[in-house]
C-alpha cells in the first residue's frame, strides 16, 4: 500500500476515478460540489480589506461571495497540502522556476515566464468568475451533474485554450 | 440527507480541508499539477488532463445520480447564459493557455514546488478575481444576456436521467478506447 502511495505517477484513469469518488463524499457529507475559483475571490476581498483598511462588504460581488474563509477556501488550502504530501513521499518535490516545456521553447530567463504566468493568471481569474466557475467547478463538478452551463463552459475553456496554446507555441502560421 | 452535519460550520471547514488534501494528492499523482502536462493537453499532444476529467465525470455522475435517486444528496448545477458562459469561457481559455495551470491545478503546482505558479500565476489569479469583483456591477446586464439558468441536460431533453447518463458513459469509454488505440 505504501509502495502504491509513493509511486511518482498514477494512471490518469485511476486519479480521475478517485476524484469522482471524492465528489460523492463532498456531496454527501458537505452538500458541496468540488470547486476552486471562489476561494480566490474571497482571498482578493480579504487582501483588498487589508490594503485599504476598508470593508469590501458593500461591494455587490463580495455580497455574493463574502471575503471570509469557507469550505471551498479550506478545500483550496488542502490542495496545496495534498499535492505537497504526494510530491514529498514520491521524491517529486522540487523548487522549479520554469517548467521544462517552456524552457525548451523560450529559454532559461525567468522574467518572460513570470510575466506570462502573471498576465495569464489575471485573465484566468477574470474568466473564471465571468463564467461562474473553473475547470473544477464547471469542468468536473458541473459536467458530472449534467449542467448545460458547465458542458458549454468546458468546451469554450478548451476552444480558447487550444487556440491560444497554438498561438504561443507555434505562432500564427502553426 | 445529513442536514445536521451540513450545518456544522467548524466540521465543514475540516471536511473541506480533508477533501482538498485528497484532491491535491490525486491531481499531483495524476500528473495534472504539471505545466508540461496541461500545455501538452492544450497542444493536443498529451491527453492526461482530459482522461482525468472524463474519468471523474463518469464515476462521479453515476454515484451522485444514484444517491440523488435515493434522496441522499441534492444537486447544485450552476446557472449560465450566453453572455456569461460563452464570453467567460473564452476568456478563461486564453488565460488557461497563457498560465498553463487552472485555479485547482495551480494550487497543486504550488504544493509540488513550481515557483512560476506561486510567484506569477497565483498572484495573477488573485488580481484577476479582484478586478472582476470591481467590474461586476457594470457587467451584470451582459452576464444576464441569453440567460438559460441552471438547467441540466435531462431536464432540457425532458427524459429520465439514465437515458442521458448511460449513453454518455458509453461514449466516453469508446473515446478512451480510441485514444489508447492511437497511442495518446
Amino acid at each position: 500500500m505504501m509502495g502504491f502511495l509513493t509511486l511518482k505517477v498514477w494512471s490518469p484513469y485511476l486519479a480521475g476515478a478517485g476524484i469522482g469518488v471524492l465528489s460523492w463524499f463532498t456531496f454527501l457529507l458537505s452538500n458541496k460540489p468540488i470547486g476552486c475559483s471562489t476561494a480566490f475571490t474571497r482571498t482578493s476581498g480579504m487582501i483588498e480589506q487589508t490594503l485599504t483598511g476598508r470593508s469590501v462588504a458593500d461591494q455587490p460581488y463580495y455580497q455574493k461571495f463574502p471575503a471570509k474563509i469557507d469550505w471551498e477556501w479550506m478545500f483550496v488550502l488542502g490542495i496545496v497540502i495534498g499535492s505537497l504530501v504526494s510530491a514529498l513521499i514520491s521524491g517529486e518535490f522540487q523548487l522549479r522556476l520554469i517548467p521544462s516545456l517552456w524552457m525548451a521553447q523560450f529559454g532559461l530567463a525567468f522574467f518572460p515566464r513570470f510575466i506570462t504566468a502573471l498576465v495569464g493568471g489575471i485573465v484566468l481569474g477574470i474568466g473564471a468568475r465571468w463564467a461562474g466557475g473553473c475547470t473544477s467547478g464547471h469542468g468536473i463538478s458541473g459536467t458530472m451533474q449534467l449542467a448545460i452551463s458547465s458542458w458549454l463552459a468546458v468546451i469554450l475553456f478548451f476552444i480558447g485554450g487550444v487556440f491560444t496554446a497554438r498561438l504561443i507555441y507555434y505562432g500564427f502560421g502553426g | 440527507m445529513l442536514k445536521k452535519l451540513h450545518s456544522q460550520n467548524k466540521a465543514q471547514l475540516v471536511l473541506g480541508l480533508l477533501a482538498g488534501i485528497v484532491f491535491g494528492f490525486l491531481l499531483q499523482k495524476g500528473g495534472a499539477a504539471k505545466y508540461d502536462v496541461i500545455m501538452g493537453q492544450l497542444l493536443l499532444k498529451d491527453f492526461t488532463v482530459i482522461k482525468i476529467m472524463l474519468s471523474a465525470i463518469v464515476v462521479g455522475m453515476i454515484g451522485i445520480y444514484m444517491m440523488k435517486g435515493m434522496g441522499m444528496v441534492e444537486l447544485h448545477p450552476k446557472p449560465g447564459s450566453i453572455g456569461m458562459t460563452i464570453i467567460g469561457g473564452l476568456i478563461f481559455g486564453i488565460g488557461f493557455a497563457l498560465l498553463g495551470y487552472c485555479p485547482g491545478t495551480i494550487s497543486a503546482a504550488v504544493g509540488q514546488g513550481n515557483l512560476d505558479a506561486l510567484l506569477g500565476g497565483l498572484i495573477g489569479i488573485l488580481i484577476g478575481s479582484g478586478i472582476f469583483a470591481h467590474l461586476y456591477p457594470g457587467l451584470e446586464k451582459l452576464l444576464k444576456k441569453g440567460w438559460f439558468g441552471d438547467i441540466t441536460l435531462p431536464e432540457y431533453l425532458k427524459v429520465n436521467v439514465w437515458i442521458v447518463i448511460i449513453p454518455l458513459c458509453l461514449i466516453i469509454i469508446v473515446f478512451f478506447y480510441l485514444l489508447e488505440s492511437v497511442g495518446l
